[in-house]
């Protein structure tokens, strides 16, 4: 069964059974990897894209559901390019092993989208969701706060 | 270009690196005499292993896998030091499993005296040991060893290469090495004009290098070290182009995902595929004897595949519930002890009548790992090779035992380390590796990649083993006088030896009483005793190994006689290791002034403190709770650390709080039980850990005091789990001496 997605702006066409969640088409036949696959229960948040500029759990959306175009971290901004969540992620040093941030990244740029100046109350309701097993909260916690800086004076 | 070149051009994590390199010369010398294991390839030009120059530049090949523990960008900053090159010109890649990389730090843990105060005799013991890990091959990444070991050795390695390339420089110029200086990725003649490294690299690799007489820099000359370096992989990881082992992919790659038998060593009596054959994407079913295996043209196609496999499982090689297997621990503490490791004094003195004498016993359950990657390798099998891309603490036992598996012999065997989505010692174990291996090995030609799902991963660890303590105190005027402490849990040491080299190692375990024996403190009789349980689970190295429950055990304690002996918790301590080891003094000194410690705090705030030496380096945590409409509010928590020497600032306080939240989680919610066998646990809902909203502000203060370097990787992880038990009591009067505290307490959710 063939699905077109557009992609990061890019159409791609994928033949897989309609209920194969988005993140196994990202991964593995479209091959965008940055979107990781941490519990497959929404659960976790490292799965975390954007679709029509929302955040969700890819692992939960079926291809028959994607209802808008998708963007990955791939599509965020790249190195030299650098969405601003991404750039405040760089100059906080937020990754350790790196595996949850493509996710985490994901749910923060949503949340500045929407609450361009959150309160902690803010924050933390929007990233509870996203576990990270090194611990790197208190950073991701300052590069939202610098990201959201950054983008109200832009 | 040999085959492993063009095979790292290809695929390697940083997808411009290629591999090159040397030899390790210099400072030791046995090293001298191990082959370069980096084959040269065209217009690549080895200098030492550790430090590849070609036309794209300088790429820093390091033998540590990275986990999050920044030792791509530590390790890079001890070659960069003495190579004189930008940092923002510098590459980083693993280097390929070899001997060369052995891990000299690890086996010094290994001795079993304090190593808090180490003779003469005892350092040569150490250096003794050192060759031992080079004989077995080890190039582990684990035991918080990683700077220990490359302190020297990596600094050698660049400055060597600085040296040789002066010296190329030299040769094509007619001058004296001593004539030309280095700069930014240049030799600089006295004429002023730089020579790049690379215009001079492949001369330099076809004389010897250059390893006698070569002074390393000066503390006070250091540019990178000591300094918070910019981590090396942090754009890949903030750009989602990091290759982890489930990233990898490969022309013509199968997906696989697998089942074993939930009861964990148990045997599969039989199974039935026929309908998950019949689903859609499915290409094979692969009996693995204690499970099964589905290959198919999509990850998620194989795991529900995988779920429509009806199995029957036989039963596990162990009791049924942790209840029962807790019984057998507890019962162990009245065994003959395996060791006896500090027996300061006389722990059996009689007590005078005035003295205060305390009993007490705890238990800890078992814990999962649980990374964030869950376990994976991607394996090609082409009948006399295998190829194994994958992230691994271990990759030289990873291609020995997946090699075996297959009927291979490990030189036929090459393993590609990538970034390790969080390793905490799971990722020291070779079975997802093996397992990886003996799926590809059915499908000769055909890379496969086998990932677990997240049920599989959680039920299928080494865990960090369940374990009891029964602990003596008495209290002398106000002072601990005697601590005799018995602790009891399956071996890890043991068990896992016997996987790695099948043999089980005799004598007393060390690792087993760590964080208990060999604490900084001088009380008068202070005796530690191990015993080990004899339980078929399979257990592991969970960050900070056996420090994890004896942390707790012994920290806990110490808190209970400072209470019973009616003093302040911090300053009792305080008098148990002054005298006997300054540095440790230091840090809780140090704690006691971030969090303005006055022993007093308001109804409604509760505060801890603890401290545990371990992997070298002493940490005290105070931490600050608080009570929210009868939930528990972790809201503070200050760490003190003694490394010795600083290398990198930012990455020692990330480590300091990584390892505290680790520690935080586990004693607050983390528990791995049995039932019928099974883990009862399979996902994060099971088994959760703190989220962004539970985890306190921290404050880190980084000493410098002690003569040696000392890990950072785990040792906040110890005592993280007494120091909010402690904040606990303070809290509730309630003495919590069974984890994790979820049980007794509500937490904000």
């Amino acid at each position: 069964m063939a699905t077109t997605l557009t992609i990061n702006g890019d159409t791609h066409t994928v033949d897989l059974p309609e209920d194969v969640p988005l993140l196994w088409a990202l991964r593995d036949e479209i091959g965008l990897t940055g979107t990781k696959f941490g519990c497959g229960v929404a659960a976790c948040g490292a799965c975390t894209v954007h679709i029509e500029g929302e955040a969700v759990r890819s692992c939960q959306i079926a291809l028959a559901d994607v209802w808008g175009p998708v963007t990955t971290i791939e599509g965020l901004g790249q190195a030299g390019n650098l969405h601003a969540v991404q750039a405040a992620w760089v100059e906080h040093q937020v990754a350790q092993c790196g595996y949850c941030q493509s996710g985490q990244i994901m749910q923060a740029a949503d949340l500045l989208s929407r609450t361009p100046d959150p309160t902690d109350q803010e924050i933390d309701d929007a990233m509870a969701g996203n576990l990270c097993r090194c611990g790197t909260y208190d950073r991701i916690r300052a590069a939202i706060r610098t990201a959201a800086a950054n983008l109200q004076g832009a | 270009m040999s085959r492993f070149g063009t095979i790292a051009r290809r695929t390697f994590l940083l997808g411009t690196a290629a591999i090159a390199g040397g030899v390790a010369f210099g400072y030791y010398q046995y090293a001298r005499t191990l082959p370069n294991p980096l084959p040269q390839g065209e217009g690549q030009n080895p200098i030492t292993p550790y430090v590849l120059i070609d036309q794209d530049g300088v790429t820093i090949i390091t033998p540590r896998a990275e986990m999050g523990q920044g030792v791509y960008t530590t390790l890079a900053a001890l070659v960069a030091e003495e190579l004189d090159v930008t940092w923002e010109d510098i590459r980083v890649a693993h280097g390929p499993p070899d001997q060369a990389y052995y891990n000299g730090g690890l086996m010094s843990h290994g001795l079993p005296i304090n190593d808090y105060e180490r003779s003469g005799f005892q350092e040569m013991m150490i250096e003794a040991m050192t060759v031992v890990p080079k004989m077995a091959a080890l190039q582990v990444t684990g035991g918080s060893t990683s700077m220990l070991d490359a302190y020297e050795k990596m600094r050698l390695a660049g400055a060597s290469a600085r040296e040789t390339l002066k010296q190329a420089a030299a040769d094509r110029l007619g001058l004296s090495r001593a004539d030309l200086r280095t700069e930014a990725g240049a030799v600089i003649p006295p004429d002023g004009t730089p020579i790049p490294y690379a215009d001079l690299a492949e001369a330099a690799a076809r004389i010897d290098p250059i390893t006698r007489g070569i002074e390393l820099r000066l503390q006070d000359n250091w540019r990178y070290l000591g300094q918070s370096m910019p981590r090396t992989d942090v754009v890949a990881k903030s750009t989602g182009t990091a290759t982890f082992g489930a990233d990898i992919r490969l022309p013509g790659m199968k997906h696989a995902t697998l089942r074993m038998s939930p009861r964990l060593g148990g045997e599969m009596r039989h199974f039935d595929a026929s309908a998950a054959e019949a689903m859609p994407g499915v290409e094979r079913i692969i009996d693995l004897g204690t499970g099964i295996a589905v290959v198919a043209s999509n990850t998620w196609l194989a795991m529900q595949a995988a779920e429509a496999v009806e199995i029957e499982w036989a039963p596990a090689p162990y009791p049924e519930s942790s209840s029962e297997m807790m019984e057998i621990i507890r019962a162990a503490l009245d065994n003959s002890p395996n060791s006896t490791l500090r027996n300061d004094g006389d722990a059996d003195e009689a007590p005078d009548a005035a003295d205060i004498v305390l009993e007490a016993e705890y238990t800890v359950p078992w814990l999962a790992h649980s990374t964030m990657e869950p376990m994976n390798a991607v394996a090609l099998y082409t009948g006399d090779a295998l190829e194994l891309w994958c992230g691994t603490q271990a990759p030289v036992l990873a291609e020995q035992k997946a090699a075996e598996a297959v009927g291979l012999d490990a030189a036929q065997a090459t393993c590609h380390v990538t970034f390790l989505g969080g390793g905490f010692g799971r990722r020291g174990e070779t079975d997802f590796a093996v397992l990886a291996a003996r799926i590809a090995a059915e499908m000769p030609g055909t890379p496969v990649k086998t990932i677990w799902s997240r049920d599989e991963d959680m039920r299928h660890d080494f865990y960090r083993p369940a374990a009891a303590a029964r602990m003596r105190g008495v209290i002398r005027q106000g002072f601990a006088h005697t601590l005799d402490g018995r602790v009891a849990a399956p071996s890890v040491t043991r068990q896992s030896l016997n996987r790695v080299a099948g043999f089980t190692p005799p004598g007393p375990d060390k690792g087993h009483v760590e964080g208990m024996f060999n604490q900084p403190y001088g009380i008068p009789n202070y005796r530690v005793q191990g015993h080990l349980a004899d339980l078929a689970v399979p257990i592991g190295f969970w960050r900070s190994v056996g420090n994890s429950f004896n942390g707790f055990f012994m920290e806990s304690f110490i808190d209970e006689m400072a209470h019973a002996a009616g003093r302040d918790p911090l300053a009792f301590r305080l008098d148990l290791a002054r005298g006997e080891h300054a540095p440790t003094a230091g840090v809780l000194e140090a704690v006691a002034d971030m969090a303005n410690w006055s022993g007093e705090t308001p109804a409604g705030i509760g505060r801890g403190v603890a401290m545990t030496y371990s992997f070298h380096t002493p940490v005290a945590i105070a931490m600050e709770v608080s009570d929210r409409n009868g939930a528990i509010s972790m809201d503070r928590a200050w760490i003190a650390c003694d490394v010795g020497t600083a290398l990198d600032p930012a990455i020692i306080e990330q480590q300091m709080v990584s390892g505290l939240i680790y520690g935080l989680s586990a004693a607050v919610m983390g528990e791995i039980s049995f039932s019928g066998g099974e883990v009862e646990q399979f996902n994060f809902p099971d088994y959760d850990a703190l989220r962004i909203h539970q985890v306190p502000e921290t404050e880190v203060r980084i000493l410098e005091t002690q003569p040696h370097l000392g890990g950072v990787g785990e040792p906040s992880t110890p005592p993280s789990m007494p120091a909010l038990a402690n904040a606990i009591y303070d809290l509730t009067g309630e003495r919590v001496r069974d984890l994790p505290l979820n049980r007794r307490f509500d937490f904000i959710l």
